[in-house]
Protein backbone atom coordinates (compact mmCIF):
# COMPACT_ATOMS: atom_id res chain seq x y z
CA UNK A 1 0.00 0.00 0.00
CA UNK A 2 2.91 2.01 0.00
CA UNK A 3 3.14 2.81 -3.78
CA UNK A 4 5.29 5.53 -3.97
CA UNK A 5 4.72 7.78 -7.72
CA UNK A 6 7.96 7.51 -9.41
CA UNK A 7 8.76 9.65 -12.46
CA UNK A 8 10.03 6.60 -14.21
CA UNK A 9 10.22 7.14 -18.24
CA UNK A 10 11.59 4.20 -19.35
CA UNK A 11 9.10 1.43 -20.59
CA UNK A 12 11.03 -1.40 -18.72
CA UNK A 13 11.13 0.61 -15.52
CA UNK A 14 7.60 0.87 -15.67
CA UNK A 15 7.06 -2.80 -16.38
CA UNK A 16 9.88 -3.82 -13.97
CA UNK A 17 8.14 -1.32 -11.22
CA UNK A 18 4.76 -3.15 -12.18
CA UNK A 19 6.27 -6.45 -11.38
CA UNK A 20 7.65 -5.58 -8.34
CA UNK A 21 4.14 -3.82 -6.57
CA UNK A 22 2.66 -6.95 -7.48
CA UNK A 23 5.03 -9.47 -5.30
CA UNK A 24 2.60 -8.91 -2.18
CA UNK A 25 -0.22 -9.82 -3.95
CA UNK A 26 1.51 -12.68 -5.71
CA UNK A 27 2.71 -13.97 -2.17
CA UNK A 28 -1.64 -13.58 -1.36
CA UNK A 29 -2.44 -15.58 -4.54
CA UNK A 30 0.05 -18.42 -3.70
CA UNK A 31 -1.42 -20.93 -1.68
CA UNK A 32 -4.54 -20.51 -3.85
CA UNK A 33 -2.84 -21.72 -7.23
CA UNK A 34 -1.11 -24.60 -5.30
CA UNK A 35 -4.46 -25.65 -3.87
CA UNK A 36 -5.88 -25.50 -7.38
CA UNK A 37 -3.62 -27.41 -8.45
CA UNK A 38 -3.91 -30.02 -5.22
CA UNK A 39 -7.64 -30.18 -6.10
CA UNK A 40 -7.69 -30.32 -9.83
CA UNK A 41 -6.86 -34.03 -9.93
CA UNK A 42 -9.64 -35.18 -7.44
CA UNK A 43 -11.98 -33.16 -8.86
CA UNK A 44 -11.51 -35.14 -12.42
CA UNK A 45 -9.96 -32.83 -14.64
CA UNK A 46 -6.82 -34.16 -16.20
CA UNK A 47 -2.86 -32.79 -15.11
CA UNK A 48 -3.14 -30.95 -18.54
CA UNK A 49 -6.73 -30.25 -18.25
CA UNK A 50 -5.50 -28.50 -14.62
CA UNK A 51 -1.96 -26.58 -16.34
CA UNK A 52 -4.46 -25.33 -19.42
CA UNK A 53 -7.01 -23.86 -17.48
CA UNK A 54 -4.59 -22.03 -15.64
CA UNK A 55 -2.72 -20.48 -18.57
CA UNK A 56 -5.74 -20.08 -21.41
CA UNK A 57 -8.60 -19.36 -18.87
CA UNK A 58 -6.60 -17.75 -16.20
CA UNK A 59 -9.47 -16.87 -13.39
CA UNK A 60 -8.67 -17.97 -10.43
CA UNK A 61 -11.89 -17.67 -8.62
CA UNK A 62 -13.85 -19.24 -11.33
CA UNK A 63 -11.11 -22.45 -11.97
CA UNK A 64 -12.04 -22.69 -8.05
CA UNK A 65 -16.07 -22.83 -8.64
CA UNK A 66 -15.15 -24.92 -11.79
CA UNK A 67 -13.21 -27.48 -9.73
CA UNK A 68 -16.47 -27.60 -7.67
CA UNK A 69 -18.78 -28.53 -10.66
CA UNK A 70 -17.15 -30.91 -11.92
CA UNK A 71 -16.47 -32.96 -8.48
CA UNK A 72 -20.45 -32.80 -8.76
CA UNK A 73 -20.99 -33.76 -12.23
CA UNK A 74 -22.34 -30.70 -13.34
CA UNK A 75 -22.83 -29.79 -17.03
CA UNK A 76 -20.33 -28.41 -19.14
CA UNK A 77 -22.80 -25.68 -19.97
CA UNK A 78 -23.85 -24.79 -16.87
CA UNK A 79 -20.18 -24.74 -15.50
CA UNK A 80 -19.29 -22.25 -18.39
CA UNK A 81 -22.42 -20.09 -18.02
CA UNK A 82 -21.37 -20.12 -14.18
CA UNK A 83 -17.67 -18.97 -14.91
CA UNK A 84 -19.38 -16.30 -17.07
CA UNK A 85 -21.35 -14.58 -13.98
CA UNK A 86 -18.54 -14.90 -12.00
CA UNK A 87 -16.01 -13.11 -13.87
CA UNK A 88 -18.86 -10.43 -14.79
CA UNK A 89 -16.72 -8.27 -12.10
CA UNK A 90 -14.09 -7.66 -14.17
CA UNK A 91 -16.78 -5.19 -16.38
CA UNK A 92 -16.66 -3.03 -13.57
CA UNK A 93 -12.14 -3.45 -14.23
CA UNK A 94 -12.39 -3.12 -17.71
CA UNK A 95 -14.75 0.19 -17.87
CA UNK A 96 -12.59 1.68 -15.15
CA UNK A 97 -9.15 1.29 -16.94
CA UNK A 98 -10.94 2.89 -20.31
CA UNK A 99 -10.03 6.25 -19.77
CA UNK A 100 -6.46 5.03 -19.42
CA UNK A 101 -5.98 2.40 -22.28
CA UNK A 102 -7.91 4.35 -25.19
CA UNK A 103 -4.68 5.57 -27.04
CA UNK A 104 -3.22 2.44 -26.62
CA UNK A 105 -3.27 -0.15 -30.36
CA UNK A 106 -5.32 -3.58 -30.32
CA UNK A 107 -1.83 -4.98 -30.09
CA UNK A 108 -2.05 -3.97 -26.36
CA UNK A 109 -5.15 -3.89 -25.17
CA UNK A 110 -5.50 -7.56 -26.39
CA UNK A 111 -3.08 -9.02 -23.86
CA UNK A 112 -4.05 -6.46 -21.29
CA UNK A 113 -7.47 -7.76 -21.29
CA UNK A 114 -6.30 -11.28 -21.34
CA UNK A 115 -4.41 -10.78 -18.52
CA UNK A 116 -6.85 -8.29 -16.49
CA UNK A 117 -7.57 -10.12 -13.52
CA UNK A 118 -8.10 -8.87 -10.24
CA UNK A 119 -4.90 -8.19 -8.77
CA UNK A 120 -3.48 -6.61 -11.60
CA UNK A 121 -6.41 -4.16 -12.31
CA UNK A 122 -5.94 -3.09 -8.11
CA UNK A 123 -2.14 -2.65 -8.95
CA UNK A 124 -2.76 -0.85 -12.36
CA UNK A 125 -5.38 1.58 -11.31
CA UNK A 126 -3.28 2.71 -8.28
CA UNK A 127 -0.11 3.45 -11.13
CA UNK A 128 -2.61 5.20 -13.49
CA UNK A 129 -4.25 7.78 -10.75
CA UNK A 130 -1.04 8.64 -10.00
CA UNK A 131 -0.64 12.27 -11.51
CA UNK A 132 2.72 11.94 -13.04
CA UNK A 133 2.86 12.29 -16.35
CA UNK A 134 4.09 9.38 -17.88
CA UNK A 135 3.27 8.10 -21.50
CA UNK A 136 4.49 4.22 -20.29
CA UNK A 137 2.04 3.35 -17.60
CA UNK A 138 0.88 0.70 -19.71
CA UNK A 139 4.11 -0.87 -18.98
CA UNK A 140 3.19 -1.00 -15.78
CA UNK A 141 0.22 -2.74 -16.10
CA UNK A 142 2.14 -5.22 -18.15
CA UNK A 143 4.53 -6.21 -15.79
CA UNK A 144 2.44 -6.96 -13.27
CA UNK A 145 -0.20 -9.11 -15.44
CA UNK A 146 3.42 -10.97 -16.37
CA UNK A 147 4.13 -11.44 -12.88
CA UNK A 148 0.82 -12.69 -11.60
CA UNK A 149 0.54 -14.74 -14.65
CA UNK A 150 3.83 -16.71 -14.56
CA UNK A 151 3.52 -17.39 -10.79
CA UNK A 152 0.01 -18.29 -11.39
CA UNK A 153 1.14 -21.21 -13.57
CA UNK A 154 4.21 -22.03 -11.17
CA UNK A 155 1.67 -22.70 -8.31
CA UNK A 156 -0.71 -24.50 -10.08
CA UNK A 157 2.56 -26.86 -10.99
CA UNK A 158 3.52 -26.90 -8.38
CA UNK A 159 0.44 -28.13 -7.00
CA UNK A 160 0.01 -30.88 -9.50
CA UNK A 161 3.14 -31.99 -8.65
CA UNK A 162 4.13 -31.68 -4.81
CA UNK A 163 0.86 -30.70 -3.63
CA UNK A 164 -0.25 -34.28 -3.96
CA UNK A 165 2.49 -35.38 -1.27
CA UNK A 166 0.81 -32.90 1.05
CA UNK A 167 -2.05 -34.41 3.42
CA UNK A 168 -5.01 -32.16 2.75
CA UNK A 169 -3.47 -29.69 1.35
CA UNK A 170 -6.75 -27.33 1.07
CA UNK A 171 -8.28 -27.86 4.65
CA UNK A 172 -5.29 -25.47 6.42
CA UNK A 173 -6.76 -22.67 5.64
CA UNK A 174 -3.89 -20.91 3.54
CA UNK A 175 -6.42 -19.65 1.40
CA UNK A 176 -6.66 -17.02 4.05
CA UNK A 177 -3.54 -15.21 2.61
CA UNK A 178 -5.60 -13.96 -0.29
CA UNK A 179 -8.22 -12.21 1.97
CA UNK A 180 -5.41 -11.03 3.78
CA UNK A 181 -4.15 -9.26 0.93
CA UNK A 182 -7.53 -8.06 -0.20
CA UNK A 183 -7.98 -5.95 2.80
CA UNK A 184 -4.55 -4.75 2.62
CA UNK A 185 -5.50 -3.76 -0.81
CA UNK A 186 -8.68 -1.78 0.41
CA UNK A 187 -7.07 -0.27 3.41
CA UNK A 188 -5.22 3.04 1.02
CA UNK A 189 -8.77 3.99 -0.66
CA UNK A 190 -10.14 4.42 3.41
CA UNK A 191 -9.49 8.20 3.19
CA UNK A 192 -12.59 9.92 3.01
CA UNK A 193 -16.49 9.38 4.23
CA UNK A 194 -17.82 8.44 1.13
CA UNK A 195 -15.07 5.89 0.55
CA UNK A 196 -16.07 4.72 4.15
CA UNK A 197 -19.74 4.67 3.72
CA UNK A 198 -19.10 2.13 0.59
CA UNK A 199 -17.23 -0.18 2.07
CA UNK A 200 -19.39 -0.57 4.99
CA UNK A 201 -22.21 -0.40 2.59
CA UNK A 202 -20.36 -3.31 0.42
CA UNK A 203 -19.48 -5.69 3.71
CA UNK A 204 -23.38 -5.50 4.58
CA UNK A 205 -24.90 -6.00 1.44
CA UNK A 206 -22.30 -8.73 0.55
CA UNK A 207 -23.38 -10.95 3.60
CA UNK A 208 -27.33 -10.07 3.26
CA UNK A 209 -27.02 -10.74 -0.71
CA UNK A 210 -24.68 -14.00 -0.25
CA UNK A 211 -27.98 -16.67 -1.22
CA UNK A 212 -27.98 -15.50 -4.54
CA UNK A 213 -26.59 -18.02 -6.77
CA UNK A 214 -23.27 -18.27 -8.97
CA UNK A 215 -21.48 -15.12 -6.25
CA UNK A 216 -24.31 -12.43 -8.16
CA UNK A 217 -24.66 -11.23 -4.43
CA UNK A 218 -21.01 -10.13 -5.13
CA UNK A 219 -22.06 -7.51 -8.19
CA UNK A 220 -25.13 -6.69 -6.36
CA UNK A 221 -22.94 -5.34 -3.10
CA UNK A 222 -20.05 -3.90 -5.19
CA UNK A 223 -23.50 -2.04 -7.20
CA UNK A 224 -24.82 -1.08 -4.25
CA UNK A 225 -21.11 0.27 -2.46
CA UNK A 226 -20.61 1.95 -5.35
CA UNK A 227 -24.01 4.02 -5.45
CA UNK A 228 -23.87 4.73 -1.69
CA UNK A 229 -20.25 6.21 -2.56
CA UNK A 230 -21.64 8.51 -4.95
CA UNK A 231 -24.57 9.30 -2.88
CA UNK A 232 -22.32 10.63 0.27
CA UNK A 233 -20.15 12.58 -1.92
CA UNK A 234 -22.47 14.47 -3.55
CA UNK A 235 -24.46 14.80 -0.41
CA UNK A 236 -21.47 16.34 0.99
CA UNK A 237 -20.23 18.14 -1.65
CA UNK A 238 -23.73 20.06 -1.19
CA UNK A 239 -23.79 20.99 1.91
CA UNK A 240 -20.11 22.74 1.78
CA UNK A 241 -21.86 24.64 -1.40
CA UNK B 1 -10.51 -35.44 -23.63
CA UNK B 2 -12.82 -33.58 -26.02
CA UNK B 3 -15.31 -32.93 -22.98
CA UNK B 4 -11.81 -30.83 -20.94
CA UNK B 5 -11.14 -28.93 -24.39
CA UNK B 6 -14.79 -27.76 -24.86
CA UNK B 7 -15.21 -26.88 -20.99
CA UNK B 8 -11.50 -25.22 -21.22
CA UNK B 9 -12.64 -23.04 -24.45
CA UNK B 10 -15.71 -22.06 -23.45
CA UNK B 11 -14.30 -21.19 -19.79
CA UNK B 12 -11.70 -19.02 -22.05
CA UNK B 13 -14.44 -17.55 -24.27
CA UNK B 14 -16.47 -15.99 -21.57
CA UNK B 15 -13.76 -14.60 -19.64
CA UNK B 16 -12.32 -13.03 -22.68
CA UNK B 17 -15.81 -12.04 -23.84
CA UNK B 18 -15.72 -10.11 -20.11
CA UNK B 19 -12.37 -8.60 -19.80
CA UNK B 20 -11.49 -7.71 -23.59
CA UNK B 21 -14.54 -6.19 -25.18
CA UNK B 22 -14.76 -2.65 -23.15
CA UNK B 23 -10.92 -1.97 -23.75
CA UNK B 24 -11.19 -3.15 -27.64
CA UNK B 25 -13.77 0.50 -27.77
CA UNK B 26 -12.13 2.29 -25.92
CA UNK B 27 -10.86 4.93 -28.35
CA UNK B 28 -13.99 5.39 -29.66
CA UNK B 29 -15.81 5.49 -26.52
CA UNK B 30 -16.25 8.89 -23.82
CA UNK B 31 -17.09 7.93 -20.27
CA UNK B 32 -19.68 10.66 -18.75
CA UNK B 33 -18.19 12.60 -15.80
CA UNK B 34 -20.37 10.95 -13.42
CA UNK B 35 -19.53 6.98 -14.54
CA UNK B 36 -15.89 8.22 -14.02
CA UNK B 37 -17.20 9.40 -10.65
CA UNK B 38 -18.51 6.09 -9.80
CA UNK B 39 -15.48 3.60 -11.04
CA UNK B 40 -13.05 5.50 -8.13
CA UNK B 41 -15.52 3.19 -5.41
CA UNK B 42 -14.94 -0.26 -7.66
CA UNK B 43 -11.60 -1.05 -5.92
CA UNK B 44 -12.93 -0.93 -2.54
CA UNK B 45 -16.07 -2.29 -3.17
CA UNK B 46 -15.47 -5.39 -4.83
CA UNK B 47 -12.59 -5.98 -2.75
CA UNK B 48 -14.73 -5.90 0.56
CA UNK B 49 -17.47 -7.34 -1.39
CA UNK B 50 -15.63 -10.55 -1.71
CA UNK B 51 -13.48 -10.21 2.10
CA UNK B 52 -16.51 -10.09 4.08
CA UNK B 53 -18.36 -12.91 3.83
CA UNK B 54 -15.49 -15.51 3.09
CA UNK B 55 -14.29 -13.64 7.03
CA UNK B 56 -17.99 -14.15 8.79
CA UNK B 57 -19.87 -16.47 6.72
CA UNK B 58 -18.73 -20.31 8.00
CA UNK B 59 -21.11 -22.77 6.30
CA UNK B 60 -24.39 -21.29 6.15
CA UNK B 61 -24.41 -18.85 9.09
CA UNK B 62 -22.55 -16.23 10.41
CA UNK B 63 -19.27 -16.61 12.81
CA UNK B 64 -19.01 -13.26 15.12
CA UNK B 65 -17.12 -14.83 17.53
CA UNK B 66 -13.66 -14.74 18.86
CA UNK B 67 -13.17 -18.43 17.70
CA UNK B 68 -13.49 -17.71 14.31
CA UNK B 69 -9.54 -17.20 12.97
CA UNK B 70 -10.30 -16.06 10.04
CA UNK B 71 -12.38 -13.15 11.94
CA UNK B 72 -9.42 -12.64 14.06
CA UNK B 73 -6.75 -12.69 11.22
CA UNK B 74 -8.82 -10.27 9.27
CA UNK B 75 -9.22 -7.84 12.38
CA UNK B 76 -5.56 -8.02 12.87
CA UNK B 77 -4.68 -7.12 8.55
CA UNK B 78 -7.21 -4.03 9.34
CA UNK B 79 -5.12 -3.09 12.71
CA UNK B 80 -1.64 -4.20 10.79
CA UNK B 81 -2.33 -2.37 7.86
CA UNK B 82 -4.12 1.16 8.99
CA UNK B 83 -0.99 1.61 11.34
CA UNK B 84 1.90 0.42 9.34
CA UNK B 85 0.72 1.12 6.05
CA UNK B 86 2.37 -1.80 4.53
CA UNK B 87 1.01 -4.68 2.62
CA UNK B 88 3.74 -7.61 2.83
CA UNK B 89 3.68 -6.62 6.83
CA UNK B 90 -0.16 -7.00 6.98
CA UNK B 91 -0.22 -9.96 4.58
CA UNK B 92 2.56 -11.74 6.66
CA UNK B 93 1.44 -10.79 10.42
CA UNK B 94 -1.98 -11.16 9.68
CA UNK B 95 -1.10 -14.59 8.28
CA UNK B 96 0.61 -15.48 11.15
CA UNK B 97 -1.97 -14.55 13.12
CA UNK B 98 -4.89 -16.74 11.37
CA UNK B 99 -2.74 -19.60 11.23
CA UNK B 100 -1.77 -19.62 14.81
CA UNK B 101 -5.56 -18.83 15.67
CA UNK B 102 -6.35 -21.95 13.93
CA UNK B 103 -3.95 -23.75 15.27
CA UNK B 104 -5.37 -22.88 19.33
CA UNK B 105 -8.98 -23.25 18.87
CA UNK B 106 -9.83 -26.21 16.32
Amino acid sequence: MTMAPKLTKHPWHEFWAGARQTIPLIIGAIPFGIIFGTLAQSSGLSFGGAMGMSAIVFAGSSQFIALGLLAADTPIGIIILTTWVVNLRHLLYAVSLVPYVKHLSQAWKLPLGFWLTDENFMVAIQRYRQDDPSSHKHWFQLGSALAMYASWQFCTLLGLTLGQSIPNASAWGLDFAMVATFIGMTIPYLVSRPMVATVVTAGITALLARGLPHQLGLLVAAIAAISTGILVENYLEKRHD
Amino acid sequence: MTNEILLLGGMTFVTFLVRYPLLAVSGRITLPPKLLQALNYVPPAVLTAIVVPIVLIDGDTLWFGVGNPRLIGALVALGIGLWKKNLLLTILVSMGVFLLWQTLFS
